[in-house]
């Protein structure tokens, strides 16, 4: 049946979405224009992106990965994937094939990195063995191996799929804390290494969703086990029962950061990164001898392989 | 009349709901927050005022991702 009700604010056709910060309904063919205008809108206020950039996009399977791989091809950018293969159980393995599917759908060139194969070790061993909550021993593995593969595959810029409810809950996580540190370092793009990552992040992780359903982009949907009941998740909620209450809060709290008190922190950022080490092992940038990624490399290396299920339900600590 | 078919993500369930109604108001039915969740028709993304009907195949999408 064919629905009586809000109907596109561009076209007035039937809507196919109501997005309540824009206080509008909007159909497929502008909800997409909507969200082209937005990513472009980043891409040009923090000088992102070139047409001639040689561009590598971390994609995990998901939605917002591969929305924002689909979106800046859509624009006209040159892109690549790089898969990187957590040996998350069967969620890795099922991760994986959602995104070398998008990859030869499209005739997409797709870099696969193993942990366990290319490095000996996995995400659930690394957490057992260094005693860290699984999302930060897989964060840690994830940034290092991204830097890695986009300097050794000679590309430009590294680009994530964080979207604007990822970067507002790492910021409201920050604010709890005062963690000025962690603050000053919150940027879309991060200047310490070579210009990696850059995130597109004005669209919500409901825009991006609704960009690969209306784009037929098949996605998986289920959670990572590991990352259920993280204090992340819970940021996000509260964050969207606020936005629930108030349209338009949650982009209002991440951009007027962005806008006025990023820029009041930006001289702490510089300092840290003139302290900067090279690691002794593999060079990454570091504030010791090794850096993080060594670190728990080389425990995880170290120990028996642990299968996920022994460390499931266990991420429920600080990120 | 044939009850609607609801399909729920994370983990995968499915109900069936008696009646016509609107999206939002489903979603309030459920507790679930409109901000983080997308419902798809047929196929078709729609919007909190569409109705849902008994001949409806609906999924409810969630959107909330844990990895940053």
């Amino acid at each position: 049946m064919v629905a009586v009700g809000s109907k596109c604010r561009v076209c007035k056709e039937p809507a196919i979405i109501d997005l309540p910060r824009h206080n509008a309904h909007f159909c497929a063919e502008h909800f997409l224009e909507l969200c082209r205008r937005q990513v472009v809108k980043a891409i040009q206020k923090f000088d992102m992106l070139s047409k001639d950039d040689r561009i590598l996009v971390a994609v995990s399977g998901g939605k917002d990965s591969l929305a924002v791989w689909d979106i800046l091809l859509d624009l006209g950018y040159q892109a690549d994937g790089l898969y990187v293969g957590l040996g998350i159980g069967d969620y890795s393995e099922t991760s994986a094939e959602f995104a070398r599917a998008f990859a030869a759908e499209r005739s997409l060139k797709l870099i696969e990195v193993s942990l366990r194969d290319d490095y000996g070790y996995d995400v659930p061993t690394a957490a057992k063995a260094t005693k860290r909550v699984p999302c930060s021993a897989c964060g840690i593995s994830k940034r290092h191996l991204f830097d890695k593969a986009a300097l050794d595959g000679g590309y430009t810029v590294l680009v994530t799929g964080h979207n604007m409810d990822d970067e507002a809950a790492v910021l409201f996580g920050n604010t709890l804390r005062w963690d000025v540190e962690y603050l000053a370092r919150q940027s879309p793009v991060l200047p310490a290494r070579n210009g990696f990552p850059k995130k597109v992040m004005r669209l919500t992780e409901r825009e991006m969703a609704a960009w690969c359903i209306v784009r037929g982009i098949d996605y998986l949907v289920d959670e990572c086990p590991m990352a259920l009941g993280n204090k992340h998740i819970a940021y996000k909620e509260a964050l969207n029962a606020i936005e629930q209450q108030s349209p338009g809060s949650k982009a209002a709290f991440y951009l007027n950061f962005l806008d006025n008190m990023s820029p009041l922190l930006a001289g702490g950022t510089a300092a840290a990164t003139d302290s900067l080490l090279s690691c002794v092992s593999c060079g990454a940038p570091t504030t010791g001898d090794l850096c993080a990624f060594c670190r728990v490399a080389d425990k995880a290396r170290a120990h028996e392989p642990v299968p996920v299920e022994l460390v499931l339900g266990k991420g429920r600590g600080r990120r | 009349m044939v009850p609607m078919k609801v399909l729920l993500r994370n983990p995968s369930r499915e109900l069936v709901i008696e009646g016509k109604r609107s999206v939002n108001a489903l979603l309030a039915e459920l507790q679930l927050p409109r901000e983080s969740h997308l419902v798809i028709r047929n196929g078709t993304l729609v919007p909190g005022d569409a109705d849902l009907t008994a001949d409806d195949v609906v999924e409810i999408r969630p959107v909330i991702s844990g990895g940053a």
